[in-house]
């Protein structure tokens, strides 16, 4: 019997190895695993290389896995949002490393590490810092460069139904780099707000097939992220007045 | 009055200015700031698709506080709602949809802009400064036209359109107009070229305040 399903995020999260690669999902709060992120700080795995399209937000979640200082490389398109004081400090300290990659050349170097292709050439930034040391051609009459894929050890992402085959469906716009990151990681763990019957999700509105998944974990109410953030200010603010 | 000593116009009248220039029809992509103005300004009886590079077509306005979903944002991570006929797809969709010139229009801001088109804003030649590009540099090489939207001056007065952009580039020769507080000018094989004064503005005024050739059309 295929059964994906475990018990809590301890489970979810075991075996994770210092010096692993993580893909985390997720564009701001949609579709960001942050129980998962929280759970990988007990785990207590380090000198993570993280793929993320940002950097961390304030003192929560992400952002907290790299103020824990397990963290040695960033690899996302923005390092920056609302209040990205850990990620700035850290970089601005010589304790983290990045780099940058343009947002769709992200998305598309993880897909092709989940699909088998070994590279591809693309318009976007050519003639900018971001090419420099990339093989150039023309072809069909536009320049490009070639680019190559981002294989991760792991993937960290989150979805709002999940069945025991591991079959997957996103709401709204969580979406976003889940279901390249799924099929670019060895193993894909995923964080999942219901658990539902094998064919109750309807086989044509399967987002990301089961293949894809390795380890299910329901976790019915997830952090908000947005309000840890909110609270966790003023409780900042609070304790500064005293 | 701004740092160039001419009186130009609002933002939100620059915004409306390029609103009015989207026909009727069009997949448009509007970047963080200034450009998401555009969508304040779509005329009476035009159907204007909105991307957002998360993965959304079809986005809508802000929703009121009660309606706030927060795995419904826009780039800028700002809640956003759908409108009917809409559709939620990956990132590596959404990009396809850049990447593989797709979208009609893109509206981005900018540090600078060259006379041939290369525009610059992700980036300053800060020691400290640290490299952000998001989805700007996808947008700037895949839509089928990019459209900068910024003041014509910076703060302390120096022009952004210039010969040669100072700063990192994001792309190359892929802007193909730029509206600002003062005029409408089209990039042309044959260089900057002046679509449009807004009133009060001279020819000259504008020349004085740019850092590169201009002409009228011929």
């Amino acid at each position: 019997m295929v059964d994906k399903l475990v018990p809590d995020i301890a489970a979810a999260l075991d075996g994770i190895p210092d010096g692993a690669t993580i893909a985390i999902s997720g564009f701001g709060n949609a579709g960001n695993p942050t129980d998962l992120v929280h759970g990988l700080i007990d785990q207590g795995a380090a000198g993570l290389t993280v793929i993320n399209n940002n950097a961390g937000n304030g003192h929560v979640g992400l952002a907290a896995l790299l103020e824990a200082e397990r963290v040695a490389k960033m690899i996302c398109s923005f390092p920056r949002s609302r209040d990205p004081v850990v990620f700035e400090s850290l970089y601005r300290a010589g304790k983290i490393a990045l780099e940058t990659v343009p947002q769709g050349t992200l998305a598309e170097r993880i897909r092709i590490a989940g699909v088998g292709i070994g590279g591809f050439y693309t318009p976007t930034s050519v003639g900018t810092p971001l090419a420099e040391g990339k093989e150039e051609r023309v072809i069909d009459g536009r320049r490009m460069v070639l680019e190559t894929p981002l294989h991760a050890d792991y993937a960290l992402i989150k979805a709002w139904k999940a069945d025991r085959w591991g079959n997957l469906f996103y709401r709204r716009a969580a979406r976003n780099f889940a279901p390249m990151m799924a099929m670019a990681a060895r193993t894909t763990i995923v964080q999942v707000q219901h658990i539902v019957d094998l064919g109750e999700i309807e086989p044509e509105n399967v987002m990301t097939p089961g293949i894809f998944v390795d380890r299910v974990v329901h976790i019915p109410v997830p952090t908000d992220e947005n309000a840890l953030h909110d609270a966790e200010q003023a409780a900042r603010k609070a304790g500064e007045k005293q | 009055m701004s740092a160039h000593g001419l009186n130009g116009r609002s933002r939100a009248d620059t915004a409306a200015r390029i609103a009015a220039d989207i026909p009727d029809g069009s997949y448009v992509n509007l970047g963080i700031g200034a450009p998401e103005l555009v969508a304040n300004f779509v005329p009476e009886g035009r159907e204007i698709i909105f991307h957002s590079e998360n993965g959304i077509l079809g986005m809508g306005p802000s929703p009121n506080d009660n309606e706030i979903d927060w795995e419904l944002v826009n780039a800028g991570k700002k809640p956003v709602t759908l409108v009917p006929g809409s559709s939620l797809f990956d990132s590596a969709d959404s990009f396809g949809m850049i990447r593989g010139q797709h979208l009609d229009y893109c509206v981005l801001g900018a540090f600078q802009v060259s006379a041939r088109g290369d525009l610059a804003n992700w980036l300053t030649n800060a020691d400290d400064a640290i490299p952000a590009v998001g989805g700007a540099m996808d947008l700037g090489a895949g839509a089928r036209n990019v459209i900068v939207f910024t003041d014509h001056c910076t703060r302390s007065g120096a022009p952004k359109i210039v010969d040669s952009c100072s700063y990192p580039l994001t792309t190359v020769g892929t802007v193909t107009a730029v509206y600002t507080d003062l005029c409408v000018i089209d990039i042309t094989a044959e260089g900057l070229v002046v679509r449009e004064l807004v009133d009060g503005v001279s020819f000259a005024d504008l020349q004085n305040v740019t850092g590169a050739p201009l002409t009228l059309p011929s």
